[in-house]
């Protein structure tokens, strides 16, 4: 998808943690509107990239430009502006114990926004309904919720501000494969209504054909493919053949044992 | 040269961490002075820091006071030098043992309780998600929790002291037959500001010192449960060791001359 400035443009990010090299000079391009699916083993950098782009950690060299604009090296106000773009469902949720669902949902709201409380918990249990929980649900504790609740409290708090982007961070990990296809159509359903641009990282492949307009294969800290949804069954690429067809056998090889 | 690795090794890891902690240190304490702050989150830990941890520290003031009168007497009938039983309490307790003693206890309550629930947020990935939502992990956790330990350890001091030296009169009035009119004037004779004073610094220096170990170990907390348990200890270790220089330094610099 060619797109003169893309929403997300890295160029040549590297990352290492001591002697391992996670991110070895990666490029990516995320179009406006468009839903990219990264895949990867376990250990493969994938959280590194979702984690350099938010600016949790600082990359060692090369660009991230989010709408045309360097973001890397950006602290205090500037980097509150780009923050403010992003919502984000993390792996295990991420909600906050102490609050009250509902205040989890509207923390960005309130805390980052300014929003009155009243408005804030009113525009949650709006969020929540989008993610098909009711308004009993506002006042629990995270720590009652099952898996597939939090997930979905999660996504409700990742587009309680209406963001511009969002990651999922393994949104399907942990999950039954009936509640994990529950939150695949609701991934679907809220970038499509906020008309948001998604990034998403798996190595659930059905949750990544579902969600996925285009999807990016990560492989020793390189995209060493990219293409969209429909080609990933005939990407005449050896490592995405076998990763999406789940074979032992293949050019990766699993380090097992000692 | 196998020998010189070791130490290397050793004092980079120290100044290392001392860079951190310094780093650390200064970024959290100019949050503490720059708005926004957070008043619901600062009276919250107020509240558990000083509310709460009422009963442990006057517990502990009543038995080190009525220690303290026990023990002096058994020293100081030797010498008929009784009637200093009262003096010497009221100065321990101000000056030393109030905050010290409550500081230790504190360190033990607010500091392991801190590290333990800022430690998990790290390892739940909860302190990322602030960051996502636009809010500084410092001043929304970290801040708070420094301005209610420095502002509320001297005011659990303050009970601390005036619990501690009824403990005193307790042993020295039902137990030492002290004259109770007269064991209040003797502890009021020879107590001067500076004694209170002192102490209340000491108080405000450690309770900085439990929230800033608190905060800095469960914030660099890693690796899941291990990793929480190994900050709350570490949080407990060095602000009670951290207490004991702080009160030698302070010590010094009242009364050194």
């Amino acid at each position: 998808m060619a797109q003169a400035t893309p929403k997300i443009r890295v160029r040549n990010l590297y990352k290492s943690f001591g002697s391992n090299h996670v991110l070895q000079g990666l490029d990516l391009d995320v179009g406006v509107g468009e839903s990219v699916v990264v895949i990867g083993g376990s250990g493969s950098g994938k959280s590194v990239l979702l984690k350099c782009i938010l600016g949790l950690i600082e990359p060692d060299a090369g660009s991230i430009e989010i709408d045309g604009k360097e973001t890397v090296g950006l602290t205090g106000r500037e980097r509150d502006e780009v923050m403010a773009k992003f919502g984000m469902l993390f792996q295990g949720a991420a909600l906050f114990d102490s609050l009250p669902v509902w205040e989890n949902v509207a923390f960005g709201l309130i805390q980052a926004k300014g929003t009155d409380r009243k408005a804030a918990k009113a525009i949650a249990i709006e969020k929540l309904a989008a993610v098909g929980l009711g308004p009993e649900v506002a006042t629990v504790w995270p720590a009652e919720l099952s898996g597939g609740m939090k997930k979905r409290v999660s996504l409700a708090r990742s587009i309680a501000t209406n963001p511009e982007i969002i990651f999922f961070d393994e949104p399907t990990t942990g999950l039954d494969p009936i509640m994990g296809d529950v939150i695949n159509d609701l991934i679907v359903d809220c970038v499509r209504d906020l008309g948001a641009t998604a990034l998403s990282i798996t190595h659930d492949m059905a949750s990544a054909r579902k969600i996925a307009h285009r999807i990016a294969m990560l492989w020793q800290g390189k995209i060493i493919w990219a293409g969209p949804v429909s080609d990933i069954d005939h990407s005449g690429n050896d490592f995405v053949d076998q990763f999406i067809n789940g074979r032992a056998d293949g050019p990766i090889k699993m380090q097992v044992g000692a | 040269m196998p020998l010189l690795a070791p130490i290397g090794r050793v004092l980079l890891g120290f100044v290392a961490a001392t860079g951190r902690l310094s780093i650390f240190t200064i970024l959290a304490a100019s949050h503490c002075v720059r708005p926004p702050l957070f008043p619901r989150l600062i009276l919250r830990q107020m509240v558990e820091i000083g509310y709460y941890s009422l009963p442990v520290v006057g517990l502990t003031a009543i038995f080190t006071g009525m220690v303290l009168a026990l023990q002096s007497y058994t020293g100081f009938s030797r010498f008929n030098a009784e009637s200093a039983i009262a003096t010497v309490v009221v100065l321990s307790v101000t000056r030393e043992l109030g905050p010290v003693l409550a500081g230790l206890m504190v360190a033990g309550r607010i500091g392991a309780a801190m590290a333990a629930e800022i430690g998990t947020m790290r390892v739940t990935e909860q302190i990322d998600a602030l960051s996502t939502l636009s809010t500084n992990p410092f001043k929304y956790l970290i801040a708070p929790r420094l301005i209610a330990g420095l502002t509320m350890l001297p005011l659990l001091v303050v009970v601390a002291d005036i619990i501690g030296v009824f403990g005193g009169f307790l042993i020295g009035v039902y137990r030492l037959d002290f004259n109770a009119a007269n064991y209040l004037r003797l502890t009021w004779e020879f107590l001067k500001t500076i004694d209170v004073v002192s102490g209340l610094v000491k108080a405000a220096v450690f309770g900085f010192l439990i929230a800033l170990m608190g905060c800095y170990h469960g914030f660099h907390s890693r690796g899941g449960a291990q990793g929480v348990g190994a900050a709350t200890t570490n949080a407990v270790v060095s602000s009670s060791i951290l207490i004991l220089a702080f009160n030698y330094a302070i010590t010094a610099m009242f009364f050194g001359e």
